[in-house]
Parts: C-alpha cells; structure tokens; sequence
C-alpha cells in the first residue's frame, strides 16, 4: 500500500523539489499551499505523514499542528515541520505543540527522506 | 534715679551737712561758756540774724556750685562717657568717646577709644577675611557649575534625603520629554530625586555600597539602567558621599543615555536574526533542487531545466535578501560602542601636538576639510600616526609631515604626507604589523589591529620626486552630533544649579506647619482663565508657576503651560490676557495638564495672589483630572493686609509699587507668577517683624486678616 504524504508549503520551489522526490521515492504526494487547505486535505484524505512550513498565509504550521494533534481521530497521522526558523525557542515549540520532528532548513533530501521513512516504520 | 534729682539730692545733703556742723560747732562751744555769757552770746547771735541768714544763704549758693562743678566733672561726663561707649558698641562703631569733664574721666575716655580702635580694626579685619572666604566660596561653586555644565553626562547630586542640591542641565535634558518646559522642569532645587529615578533602585544601589563604607575603604559607585518618563533608559553610575563623621551625606548620580547604544545593539541581534531566517529559506530550495538533480540524472530534460532554474532564481533571492539586511543594518554594523565621535580636525590637533611633543618633528595641516567627523578611539589612532612618524624619522630621517583630510564618498581619507625621503613601497606592510612602540611606551597593537578597529584600510603613496604619504580610508560619520549643552552664559546670570544649603535639610525634622517660613519651598503661581465664574463654566486657558527654594526664586525652574479650555473666548477676557484663540488651538486640556502641574508644585506651599480664586477653578477640575492639591495655600493679598493694614489697596500692581518690585510682564501667567513670587519674598521679612516667623503663623494671621475684612 503506497503512503499518502502531505507537502503544506506556500513556496513553490520548494514545493517542486519536494514533491519529485517524494514522488521518485514511491509516496503518493498531495500538496496544501496555505494552512487551511491543509487542514482541509488531511480531513479529506487522511496522509500518513504531513510536511508542514510553519511560514503559511491563513493558517501558520504551529496553528495547523495543534489543531491535528487536538484531533484523536488524526492522532496517528506523523507530522515534520520545515522551518526558516531555527532557534531553540522554535524548535521547541513545535515539539511542544505534538510534531514529531522539526527540520530546520536547509537540509538534505536524503537524510529528509529517511527520517519520512524512520517515522512511518515506527508508527 | 534722675540726675537732676541726684543733683538737688547732694546739694540739700551737703548744705544740711555745713548747717549741722555749725551749729553742733556753737552748741559745742556755747555749753562751756557760763550762763551769763551764753546769754549774752544769744543776744548777739539774735541781733545779727539777718546777717547770719544772708551768711547761710551764700554758704548755700557756694555748695550748690561746688556739688554742680563736680557733678559735670565726674558723673554727667561718666554717664555721657557709658551712653556713648554704648553706642560704639552696638551701633556706630566709628564713633569716638569724647566727654570732656575731670582730667580721670578724660583719661578713661581715651583708654575706652584705644580699645575701640582695636576692636573696630579687629572687626573690620574679620569681616574682610568672611567676606573674601565668601566670595572665593561662592567663586568655587560657580565653578563647579559651570564645569558640571560642560560635562557630557547628567549630574545630580542629592542629600542624604534624596533631595537634589546640585544638577546640571543635561540631567534635566535627559529626564526631560524633549517638548516644552513642564515636564523639563522636574529636575529642580530641593527636589525629590525619587520621582525621577526609582527609589528601590537607589536604595539597592546604596545598600550594596553600605559594607564598603562601613569597612571604611573609600566608597565607589554601582551601576544600573533605569527609565525615564519619557521611555529613555539612562545608565546611572550612583556614588555615595560621607560626611565628616562617616556618615552618609549623599550620593551623587551620574547619568549617560543609552537608549540609543541599547537600540543599536539590538539593531545587531536583529540583523543576526534577519540573515539566519531570511537566507535558511532560499538556501533550503536551492538545495533540494541541487541534490535531487544531482540524485536524479534520469529525470526528464524538462524537469531538469525546472530544478536549474529554481536554483538560479533563489541565488537572485538570496543575494537581494544579503544586501537589504547589510543595508538596512549598516548603521548598526558600523557602531562600534568603544569609538566616539570626533571632529576631524580636533584628532589631527591632537596627533600634531603629539608628535612634534614626542618626535621633535615638525607638522602642518593642509587642507583639513573642517566638517568631518569621524568615529574613533582617538588615543589609539593617536598612537598609530605617531608611531609610523617615529618610524619615518628614525629610519629616513624625516623631520616635517603633513597632515590632511578630505572627504571621499562615504569615507574620511586622512593623509600622513612627507617630502625628501620616498619610503620603500614594502615599508608599511612591515611596519603596520608590528607592535607599536614609541619611544619607551610600547603597546602589543599594531597599526593593523588599529585599523581593523575603525574598518579602515591604509596604503602608501609614492607622490612623485622624492616624497610620499600613506593614506588611512576611514568610515566617516554622517551627521556631527549635536551634545546635549547648556546654552551658554555669562557666569553672573549663570542660573541657579546648585544650592548647598539644601544639605541641612531637615524636611522630615520638624511639621511643615512649624517650619520657619524662610527655609520653605514654594510654588508661586498664576492661572489666567476665560472668565471670573468657575461655577458658570469658566475655564483656565494658562498656568504658570516658578519655585522659590530656600528665600530663592529659580527663574529657570518655571512651568509655563496653555490649555484648550473647549469653549469660545470672550472679547472682555481676551483684552485682559491677550490669548488670541488660535493660540490655545492644538493644546493640551486641563486633565492633562493638571497632572503636570501637580507634579510640579508637589511638596512644595502654594503661593498665589487672591489665592482663592486660582484655587477654585483648580479645585473645581481635581476630579476630573485624577489629583489634589491638599498643600498649604499662603495668599499675597493677604499677607500684604496684614503686613499694611492701613492701606486699602492690595491689587498686585499696588503692592508691588509698596514693595519696590519691578512690573514686567504683567498678564501672562508666568509674569503674574514670577511677581508674585518676587512680592511674597519681599513680605517674607516684614511679616517676621511681626512675629511672622512659621507657617503656622502665616496662615493664622491670613485667616485673621481674612475674617477682619469680612467684619468690615
């Protein structure tokens, strides 16, 4: 069964590269270009993993964190924040508010890709 | 008793004494005689008694004479001679004794006007002496004003209370809101300093100190930021002082504004921040675009050019992104908080000083563009021109430089010139690393470490036959900073900064009511307002006030405020305190500018003329305004009834051509209120002539006055 991974990112370029690469690496990819359609294709689609920016017009990704993690039914579904911002007090932050994992950019595709990998297997 | 009497006394006693002598003479001889004689001798005596009487009249004129003679001689010039030694004393101490009378008296008068003579060159020789400790006092004082004035920091120096006694005018500039004298005003004579500056903090400050104090090694100061009213935040560097006894006397604040150091350095963070969030982004896409065509080879030629163009895209981003934050920042890269601003040309004064000082070499200015300025550590940079002339000199022998500087673009270009010896072009790559040493001082800087300090860069110049110069490339600084200053004046009209007296300040001693009125501070003030009817809607369009401290008027300690009064001015009005209507326009309204002014006259007595009248519209505005005056009132119209109760007119105007004050500026709130001020000095003494003296009195005897005016 190929797994559903939600890029929530309103930059395109990265975007683009995300989701070729997710795509090469046999996910089925959905895309979510601000925080409310987020919201909206996880509740309609259910991803098993959510790429999300914390940067995003309507809703930012901490807003969009806590209101998946406030959600049981969502419980299950892994969330990574990609983030321009990288202090600790960022970082922290988002862990408090129920990611699994805050990548700070830039990173690399490949490690990226194993961690996707690493989480998914645990759940 | 009288002398007159004495006189007639002695006359009666001593004729009464020849009478009786007489006559117990001739009882004496008469009762050894026989009968038959003494009775013959009574016949005699009989028959001749209008002779005797005549006799005995004579005898009575001789003694009155010789009593009179010796009464001028002796008492009355006595008498004469204690009156006037008297008067020397107390009053007229050139006067000299001189009672003619016996020759003793004589003497004792001239021995009385020697000891005048000593006392008078005594006293005269003391007073001297007082007045000339005084005036160098008062000379030293000033001084130190004035320098307090040229100092770059605030200054505030208080008593043991916290009250202020000496401040200069940047301290005021600084706790200032930067508009209009009211709020400036709150750095005054006799002032809590409390209100300025936190008191926990001071009190920290000092308790930290204390042990220090107590272990007798001399105090130092602490330091702490504190902000102002205004939002400033200002380091202030506290330092107490003790008085002879080891007590603590007070404490002197310094005070630096580091608003804008604090905000440069979080302009810094923020450029920190800007760079770190604002390049991750970009770099993030151009990264994975790379790795995934670097990963994927086989991905098709149109994707591929996709991938290609985003990292060139994002490279543009990214580049824009690097130069709008050095942009943006520059003013915060280029601070440095250890440099300070200077004037081009002063540095160069400096540097020329120091080498013809040190090197014995021979300098000139040329073409010195006078309005730069520059951003240095002067004594380094000293230092460095200095050490390349020691190395000029001793190695080729150069005895004459000259020095320059122009602007070019952005950048100061300072010149160090020389003619005869061309340098060997390698020279000042070995000379800038070194450590500099000049003469004996050496120091572990090299003119590199100097430059990189200042971001500059330096070169040498070949300047054709047999010359040469290195030129220094420094940021210049864009606009001369204007140091806060105290306008300048002369030192006579120099204004009231300090006031020592304040020292032997007991406020807390005694209750205000019982304080003598000479060493109160008062508030002297005037409101000029849109009619005589507070309860009909009349409003205050003006207040003004100035602070008598100490039997003082501090004539740069005024408030001088308009305010909106939100309702039309009328003709009648407007004639007495020439407001035009367009003035008060855009002005603060009485709720805010009551608070001001109730900051300003707090602690202090309120002085007014027909006081109640001001004190009505106040008093009518308390609550709306959030305060209220509950100090003691004193009212000159008053005060002048009771020091002149004959006179019936106690107009203003009245009272001071009584008093001898000058009018200027009569009607505006702040001339009603200086002159007001100036009469309740003047009262000040003539009601102590009459057992005046606390304030207590003062406001009983008002109320007097008060209650006999109504009666009548």
């Amino acid at each position: 069964m190929t797994r559903k991974v939600l890029i929530a990112d309103d930059e395109q370029n990265i975007v683009i590269s995300l989701e070729f690469l997710l795509k090469r690496e046999g996910f089925e990819v959905l895309v979510a270009g601000d925080g409310e359609a987020a919201l909206q294709m996880v509740a309609e689609h259910h991803p098993d993993l959510v790429l999300l920016d914390v940067m995003m017009p309507k809703r930012n990704g901490y807003e969009v964190c806590q209101r998946m993690r406030a959600r049981p039914e969502w419980r299950g579904i892994k969330i990574i924040m990609l983030s321009a911002k990288g202090r600790d007090v960022e970082v922290s932050k988002g862990v408090s508010l129920g990611a699994d994992l805050y990548v700070t950019k830039p990173f690399s595709n490949a490690e990226l890709v194993a961690q996707i990998n690493a989480l998914l297997a645990s759940a | 008793m009288k002398a007159r009497h004495k006189l007639v006394l002695w006359v009666v006693v001593l004729y009464l004494a020849v009478l009786g002598a007489a006559a117990a003479l001739g009882v004496v001889l008469g009762a050894g005689l026989p009968a038959a004689d003494q009775e013959t001798l009574l016949r005699i005596l009989g028959e001749r008694l209008p002779a005797m009487v005549f006799v005995a009249g004579i005898l009575l004129f001789v003694c009155a004479a010789a009593v009179k003679w010796l009464f001028a001689q002796y008492v009355t010039a006595v008498r004469a001679l204690a009156e006037q030694t008297t008067v020397v004393a107390g009053a007229n101490e050139a006067l000299r004794v001189n009672t003619g009378g016996a020759r003793e008296v004589a003497e004792a008068a001239a021995a009385i006007n020697r000891l005048a003579e000593a006392h008078h060159a005594l006293r005269r020789d003391f007073e001297h002496r007082a007045r000339e400790s005084g005036a160098q006092l008062g000379e030293e004082r000033n001084r130190l004003a004035a320098l307090m004035s040229e100092l770059s920091e605030g200054v505030l120096v208080c008593n043991a209370e916290g009250r202020i006694l000496l401040y200069n005018e940047q301290a005021r500039a600084l706790f200032g809101a930067g508009r209009g004298t009211a709020v400036a005003a709150l750095v005054g004579l006799g002032r809590s300093v409390f209100t300025l500056v936190d008191r926990e903090q001071v009190a920290h400050a000092m308790e930290k100190l204390q042990p220090r104090v107590n272990a007798g090694e001399a105090p130092s100061s602490t330091r702490f930021v504190a902000a102002t009213a205004a939002g400033r935040l200002l380091r202030v560097r506290a330092a107490p002082f003790v008085d002879s006894g080891g007590e603590a006397a007070g404490v002197v604040l310094a005070l630096e504004d580091v608003t804008g150091q604090l905000g440069q350095e979080a302009a810094r963070r923020g450029l920190l921040r800007a760079l770190a969030a604002g390049v991750r982004a970009p770099v993030a896409n151009i990264r994975a675009a790379a790795e995934n065509l670097a990963s994927f080879p086989d991905m098709a030629p149109e994707r591929q050019a996709r991938f290609v163009e985003i990292v060139a895209m994002e490279s543009q981003s990214l580049t824009q992104k690097l130069n709008a934050a050095l942009r943006d920042y520059a003013d915060a890269l280029k601070a440095n908080l250890t440099l300070e601003d200077m004037r081009v040309l002063d540095l160069l004064g400096v540097a020329r000083q120091r080498m013809e000082a040190t090197l014995g070499v021979s300098t000139e200015l040329v073409d010195v563009d006078e309005t730069l300025w520059i951003r240095v550590d002067s004594f380094a940079l000293v230092q460095a021109l200095a050490y390349l002339g020691t190395r000029l000199r001793d190695e080729f022998g150069v005895r004459a430089l000259r020095l320059s500087a122009h602007k070019e673009a952005e950048l100061v270009e300072l010149e160090l010139g020389w003619t005869g010896a061309s340098a060997a072009h390698d020279a000042l790559s070995a000379w800038e690393s070194a450590p500099m040493q000049i003469g004996p001082d050496e120091t572990p800087l090299s003119v590199r470490d100097v430059l990189e300090r200042h971001g500059g860069e330096a070169w040498l110049q070949t300047a054709g036959a047999g010359g040469a110069k290195f030129r220094f490339l420094l940021p210049a600084v864009e606009v001369a900073p204007a140091p806060l200053r105290a306008p300048a004046a002369p030192l006579e009209s120099r204004p009231e900064y300090y006031d020592f007296d304040l020292f032997r300040g007991s406020s807390a001693a005694t209750a205000l009511q019982e304080r003598k009125l000479v060493e109160l501070t008062y508030t002297a003030f005037d409101t000029e307002t849109t009619g005589l009817e507070p309860s009909a809607g009349d409003e205050i369009i003006s207040i003004g006030a100035v602070r008598i401290v100490n039997g003082r008027m501090l004539k740069n300690e005024v408030f001088e405020q308009l305010v909106d009064p939100r309702r039309p001015l009328n003709r009648e009005s407007m004639r007495i305190h020439g407001i035009e209507p367009r003035a008060l326009q855009g002005q603060p309204d009485i709720e805010k500018v009551l608070p001001l002014f109730h900051r300003f006259c707090e602690e202090t007595v309120l002085v007014a003329h027909n006081a109640a009248f001001d004190m009505r519209f106040l008093e009518l505005k308390e609550s709306s305004a959030g305060v209220k005056f509950a100090q003691p009132v004193l009212d000159t119209l008053l005060l002048s009834a009771a020091v002149h109760p004959a006179q019936q007119d106690h107009r203003l105007e009245s009272i001071a051509e009584r008093l001898g004050v000058r009018l200027i500026g009569r009607h505006t709130a702040l001339g009603d209120a200086l002159l007001t001020g100036e009469i309740f000095l003047k009262l000040i003494p003539l009601l102590a002539e009459r057992g005046v003296l606390t304030l207590r009195q003062a406001l009983e005897t008002s109320r007097e006055t008060y209650y006999a005016r109504l009666q009548y």
